[in-house]
């Protein structure tokens, strides 16, 4: 057995989502290769090589990887994945993109953001929105599979002493280009990873009221999510969003503020360790959730936290 | 220009879903089902593009049960031309589902492809994905924009940092994000208008496509319960448990 798991990455730094996939791999066992397709991606490279459980760093250093395409990334893939058992990417707006291409492109089945290893052909995964878990096993001699980063623990970054290949495959497809992108820009930890997490839903009005939000989080170190009601409302971002349709989230500590709780913004953060809600309707939900709940106007309540923290 | 929209036929998304008691499945017996909400979105980004006057057809697809024409009838009311259905009654999955899809564009050649990003019920967001890979066409997938250029598309995709423009060359395919539109709701003269339409009924043996799955679904089970935990009475007792119970802060 052996697996290949693809980096990812922003050309400069290694996303913590991937140390959850190779945690993943280690489960289903055998040689761990990490793939690092970008451009100007050395610096990457040498951070997965660090990492605890690897064996091997392939480098593909090319234009045509430098966004990501998943036309050309999904060619490489399934390329450079003939030699392995098993393709593991991060369940991440990036691996969901061309991991189905890519097995496709081999002619076999992709399973979807799995949770858990049961063993090297069977594995567990949520279905309609985290409400039941499939145990699913496939019958490809080649598995591609999306992993949840939240449910696997992030082995060590640093540890590992990997060696690093340049991978000369270069495949551009050619029929699809980079034209920009905005990325939003944050001091706050990354929603996906962040240890704290504090969420407003369409209890908050408006967007400018999300300000005392930050301003707990700041005191915190907490990224800022929202519920879809709230992404829904045009109040923040949908980058923000927690949920079935937008990210999931396990943070020590989950602060939920105005938000009801429906069923897709709990398959969301369920499995933060600690959940607070803040809610002045007694009857949300999201309180059958919570493990600590507290029933009041979050205009009073949110500030009055803040000057408490 | 013609524009292919594959869509689902699955559990209503209001319904409380129900592990059965022999852990087999989901229970869907007596369970009201409907079109999945991100194909709904699909083809209403289909319609303002034909209403726009770009494009010229509108073609709806599903592969499913029988009981999928209904749906496809609510596709033809909201404003497909015509649609096929592709009657399986075996459990489908997404290759096959993206094999029998491609069957379908090698005779329909449309030169866009939108579809949902994902399904409600199996959340494998994969079929557009393995179309695109199948066909060798480009992929947009979680559309928040699409706009359509001579001879391409750009397409403005809901990314995990925030939004990602690429330009496709036509023909494409794109998967439907929630913000990309709202859709319509039918009414009741188009309603009835959709029962006139055509609607092509095929079997898998016809497009000449293994079906076959690879994955097989060993045991279905509820997700381990969370607790309800306690209720404060204020802001201080909150940071307390916070601090000294929890530890988390």
């Amino acid at each position: 057995m052996s697996v290949l798991v693809y980096a990812e990455h922003d050309n400069a730094a290694l996303n913590k989502a991937t140390l959850s996939v190779i945690a993943a791999a280690k489960e289903i066992g055998g040689d761990i290769t990490v793939l690092v397709a970008g451009k100007g991606c050395n610096a990457v490279a040498e951070q997965a090589a660090k990492a605890e459980g690897v064996s091997k760093v392939l480098c593909a250093d090319n234009d045509a990887y430098e966004h990501q395409l998943a036309e050309n990334i999904a060619e490489l893939v399934a390329e450079v994945g003939a030699d392995y058992s098993h393709i593991l990417a991060a369940a991440t707006t990036t691996g969901k993109n061309f991991a189905p291409r890519a097995a496709a492109l081999m002619d076999v089945a992709q399973i979807s953001e799995i949770s858990d290893v049961v063993d090297a052909d069977t594995f567990k995964r949520p279905i309609y929105a985290g409400n039941a878990i499939a145990t699913v096993k496939c019958a490809d001699a080649k598995k591609v599979i999306t992993v949840r980063p939240t449910s696997f623990d992030a082995v060590a970054e640093e540890g590992g002493s990997a060696s690093v290949e340049s991978c000369d495959v270069v495949k551009d497809a050619g029929i699809s280009s980079f034209v920009g992108e905005e990325l939003a820009k944050s001091d706050r930890p990354e929603l996906a990873s962040a240890e704290i997490v504090i969420s407003g839903g369409r209890g908050m009005g408006n967007g400018d009221n999300f300000e005392i939000l930050y301003k707990v989080a700041d005191k915190l170190g907490a990224a800022v999510g929202a519920s879809r009601a709230a992404v829904d409302a045009g109040f923040v971002p949908n980058d923000m969003q927690v949920g079935q349709t937008g990210k999931i989230v396990a943070p020590n500590l989950y602060v939920a503020v105005g938000i009801s709780g429906a069923i897709q913004h709990l398959a969301g953060m369920k499995d933060s360790k600690v959940i607070v809600a803040i809610n002045k309707d007694e009857e949300a939900p999201i309180f059958q959730v919570a493990d600590y709940g507290l029933v009041a106007d979050l205009f009073e309540a949110v500030p009055e936290l803040d000057s408490k923290l | 220009m013609k524009v292919l929209v594959p869509i689902k036929r699955v559990i209503d998304y209001n319904v409380k879903v129900r592990v059965k008691a022999d852990n087999s499945g989901v229970d869907l017996a007596n369970v009201k089902m409907a079109m999945n909400p991100f194909c709904e979105i699909a083809v209403e980004e289909a319609v303002r593009l034909k209403e726009k006057g770009v494009v010229s057809e509108i073609v709806a697809v599903s592969i499913g049960p029988k009981a999928a024409q209904e749906q496809l009838r609510t596709a033809m009311a909201l404003g497909a031309d015509r649609s096929i259905l592709v009657e399986t009654d075996e459990d489908v999955q997404p290759l096959g589902i993206a094999k029998a899809l491609k069957a379908i564009v090698d005779e329909e050649k449309p030169e866009l492809v939108i579809l949902g990003k994902q399904a409600i019920d199996d959340d494998n967001n994969q079929t557009g994905q393995m179309l695109a890979a199948l066909t060798g066409m480009p992929q947009g997938t979680f559309a928040s924009e699409v706009n359509m250029e001579e001879g391409k598309v750009k397409v403005t995709r809901e990314i995990d940092g925030g939004l990602q423009t690429v330009e496709l060359k036509l023909p494409a395919v794109v998967t439907t994000d929630l913000r990309l539109n709202e859709p319509r709701y039918a009414s009741l003269p188009n309603i009835m208008k959709a029962k006139k339409k055509p609607l092509d009924v095929k079997s898998p043996a016809d497009l000449g496509v293994d079906m076959t799955p690879r994955v097989t679904i060993e045991k279905v089970e509820t997700p381990a319960e969370r607790k309800a935990g306690v209720m404060v009475g204020s802001v201080d007792e909150l940071v307390d448990k916070l601090k000294n119970e929890a530890k988390v802060i």
